[in-house]
């Protein structure tokens, strides 16, 4: 099957700063792909080159199989909802919305129906007198949804769409945008830095450091079973543990990962397990953060709210399932 | 010393800094509204008395009208003066002067939108500065030296001249020069040379305020109109030129309003037909029609108002 998006080898370079450095990449059509990286991973170059606004250095891009390479962004069946929404300032909702059909020279009549649909889409209907500045951030976002999808792109790219609005809003959104993806069935890939959106809405995601690629796969994947340091590191706040670790309580010598809340803790001064001295408590809601000290080695647990707690200074037993310790290399 | 300890010698509250300066800043902190009274007052009062009063009383003058034989000013109230206003002679300067403002005002938009552009989007660090150098440097010599420095490029000894000729382009200049209304005997001689200087003199006032216009036009609305599917033509109709309009409009008022009051560009370079600027200088001075000159000046100011009411229409100021 073809892939929706494909990079071989791609490239993009900015003098010496290797923002997309050789990165393989192949998007499936129909997915809800995330790129999640920290800022400056090039996850929003990788964006910018399926656009068409940057041009590959070095490597092809393809979508859908077409070479895309040199091919201007107005030529590409392709569109993007921006971070903050570029909404036309100047042109009232609909005739944003209707933007795209007007330039491609379809009748006013069909373009203002077509608006008014994809205006319903978004859950906005009636809007389409107001302008963009008398929107709230919420709809503005919904607006520029629509003004993308009434073009029934063959991919829609979405630059951290949610990460102006506020986090109750954010949650809405995250579930409408999944739906709606499945509803239409147009490949969505989605960039964003908070791994919580990530994991939520994706049906795969990138992992982004450095130009490169870290690991692709399904959320559990990448959560469960990270491949190196980096991606245990960001995805979800592992525990990561040096090798001599490992070697004493899983007999070899690789690297080690070990989810906060895989740890039980037990009040007790002797035992099976690693002893640990409790450093620090963090109330965060649904859980507390406890911060420990195992004979030099920081490690962190969760403990969900209404289970036992200790207390600080508490000499402790720290024990976990061995398959829940994940290995991996040291590399990245 | 330790940050974490309040000491107990640091006041919540400190004292009034005392003085005249201390309690009048405190005073105005606490009236805003006096503030804003004390620092409007004074150039309100300059534009109200001085500049609205000279010019009701401009209007004023034009009502009255001039005796032919004496020479005195007549104090009553007429349209006689707006009548002779009329004449053809006097209409014949009222078109000359704003066909050539209004051709001045596009060639300024049409020479200055690139540059704006280019300074708005690309130009960074000490490019930046080189384009505002570039485009404000000619503001800082004479207005009255550069006009004779056109009048010595434009002669027909000159550089201009010279340079054709060197390029074997001279036949193109005869052929321009040869054409009605526009040419004569030299560049300097002729209307296309008041106009090529009006739009050199006037340039940076179209400059800037695209510029400042454009600067405000986020990157990111071209990038979404492309991605929309707009070719660059179709994001310059759509979305920069309407964004752009109120400075391309503010710019416009600069140079429409200055070629049409200006009486010194078109004496020094051009042919003998007069402007208004130079009617209303004639008319002041040794003619000593007061009235009329006060009639004539009425003429830009009734053209701008026109101007902008028109320029409103059209949407000009829906994106401020």
């Amino acid at each position: 099957m073809t892939s929706a998006v494909s990079f071989r080898k791609t490239s993009r370079h900015f003098g010496s700063v290797r923002a997309v450095d050789a990165v393989d990449l192949d998007i499936v059509p129909g997915e809800f792909f995330a790129m999640l990286g920290p800022s400056g991973s090039g996850k929003t170059t990788c964006l910018r080159l399926i656009a068409g606004f940057e041009q590959p250095t070095a490597g092809e891009i393809r979508i859908f199989g077409e070479k895309a390479d040199g091919v201007p962004p107005y030529r590409r069946n392709v569109n993007t909802v921006f971070q903050d929404y570029a909404l036309f300032p100047h042109l009232n909702v609909l005739d944003n919305v209707a933007y795209g059909l007007m330039v491609k020279g379809v009748g006013k009549a069909e373009r203002r129906q077509a608006a008014e649909d994809a205006l319903k889409l978004v859950a906005l209907p009636g809007y389409g007198a107001r302008r963009p500045g008398q929107l709230s951030g919420g709809q503005r976002q919904r607006v520029a949804l629509a003004r993308a999808l009434v073009n029934k792109p063959k991919v829609l790219l979405l630059d951290e769409p949610l990460g102006a609005l506020d986090l109750k809003l954010r949650e809405q959104m995250q579930e409408e945008l999944k739906a709606l993806q499945r509803r239409l069935g147009i490949t969505f890939v989605f960039v964003t830095h908070d791994q919580g959106e990530a994991l939520s809405m994706a049906d795969r995601v990138a992992v982004f450091n450095d130009g490169k690629i870290m690991q692709v796969g399904t959320p559990e994947e990448i959560y469960e079973k990270p491949q190196s340091r980096f991606v245990a590191d960001f995805v979800g706040s592992s525990n990561v543990l040096p090798p001599d670790f490992v070697q004493r309580y899983a007999g070899q010598r690789r690297w080690g990962s070990l989810r906060p809340e895989r740890i039980r803790i037990h009040r007790a001064a002797s035992g099976d397990g690693v002893r640990a001295r409790v450093l620090a408590m963090h109330y965060v809601g649904a859980a507390t953060r406890v911060a420990l000290d195992a004979d030099g080695q920081r490690l962190h647990a969760t403990v969900p709210t209404g289970a036992m707690l200790p207390a600080e200074g508490d000499e402790v037993i720290l024990t976990f399932n061995r398959d829940q310790l994940h290995l991996m290399d040291g590399e990245g | 010393m330790t940050l974490t300890a309040t000491h107990p010698a640091v006041p919540a509250i400190l004292p009034p800094r005392g003085g005249l300066f201390g309690s009048l800043s405190d005073t105005l902190w606490r009236n805003p509204k006096l503030l804003l009274f004390l620092m409007l007052t004074p150039p309100l009062l300059w534009l109200g008395v001085v500049y609205l009063g000279a010019l009701f009383a401009l209007l004023l003058q034009s009502f009255f009208s001039i005796d032919e034989y004496s020479g005195l000013i007549d104090c009553r109230f007429t349209l006689k003066t707006y009548g002779e206003l009329l004449q053809a002679a006097n209409v014949d300067i009222i078109v000359r002067t704003v066909t050539m403002a209004a051709a001045v005002t596009v060639a300024s938009a049409v020479v200055a939108f690139p540059i704006a552009y280019f300074a708005a989007r690309y130009a960074r660090g000490k490019w930046k500065v080189l384009f505002y150098l570039g485009v404000m440097l000619p503001l800082w010599s004479s207005y009255l030296v550069k006009i004779y420095a056109w009048k010595l490029i434009l002669a027909k000894e000159g550089i201009l001249t010279w340079l054709l000729a060197k390029l074997h382009l001279l036949g193109l200049l005869d052929a321009w020069l040869s054409l009605p209304v526009v040419g004569g005997n030299s560049l300097s001689v002729s209307f296309t040379g008041t106009f090529i200087v009006f739009v050199y003199v006037w340039l940076p006032f179209m400059i800037l305020p695209i510029q400042a216009a454009l600067e405000r036009v986020p990157g990111n609305l071209v990038e979404a109109s492309s991605d929309l599917g707009a070719s660059p033509g179709q994001t310059f109709r759509n979305v920069l030129l309407p964004l752009a309009l109120p400075g391309v409009v503010a710019g416009s008022i600069f140079t429409f309003s200055l070629t049409l009051g200006d009486y010194i560009i078109p004496q020094i370079i051009g042919t003998s037909r007069l402007f208004i600027g130079q009617a209303v200088y004639a008319h002041q001075g040794t003619a000593g029609n007061i009235p009329l000159a006060a009639a004539f000046t009425v003429v830009p100011i009734v053209v701008m108002g026109f101007y902008l009411w028109m320029a409103r229409r059209m949407g000009a100021f829906d994106a401020l």
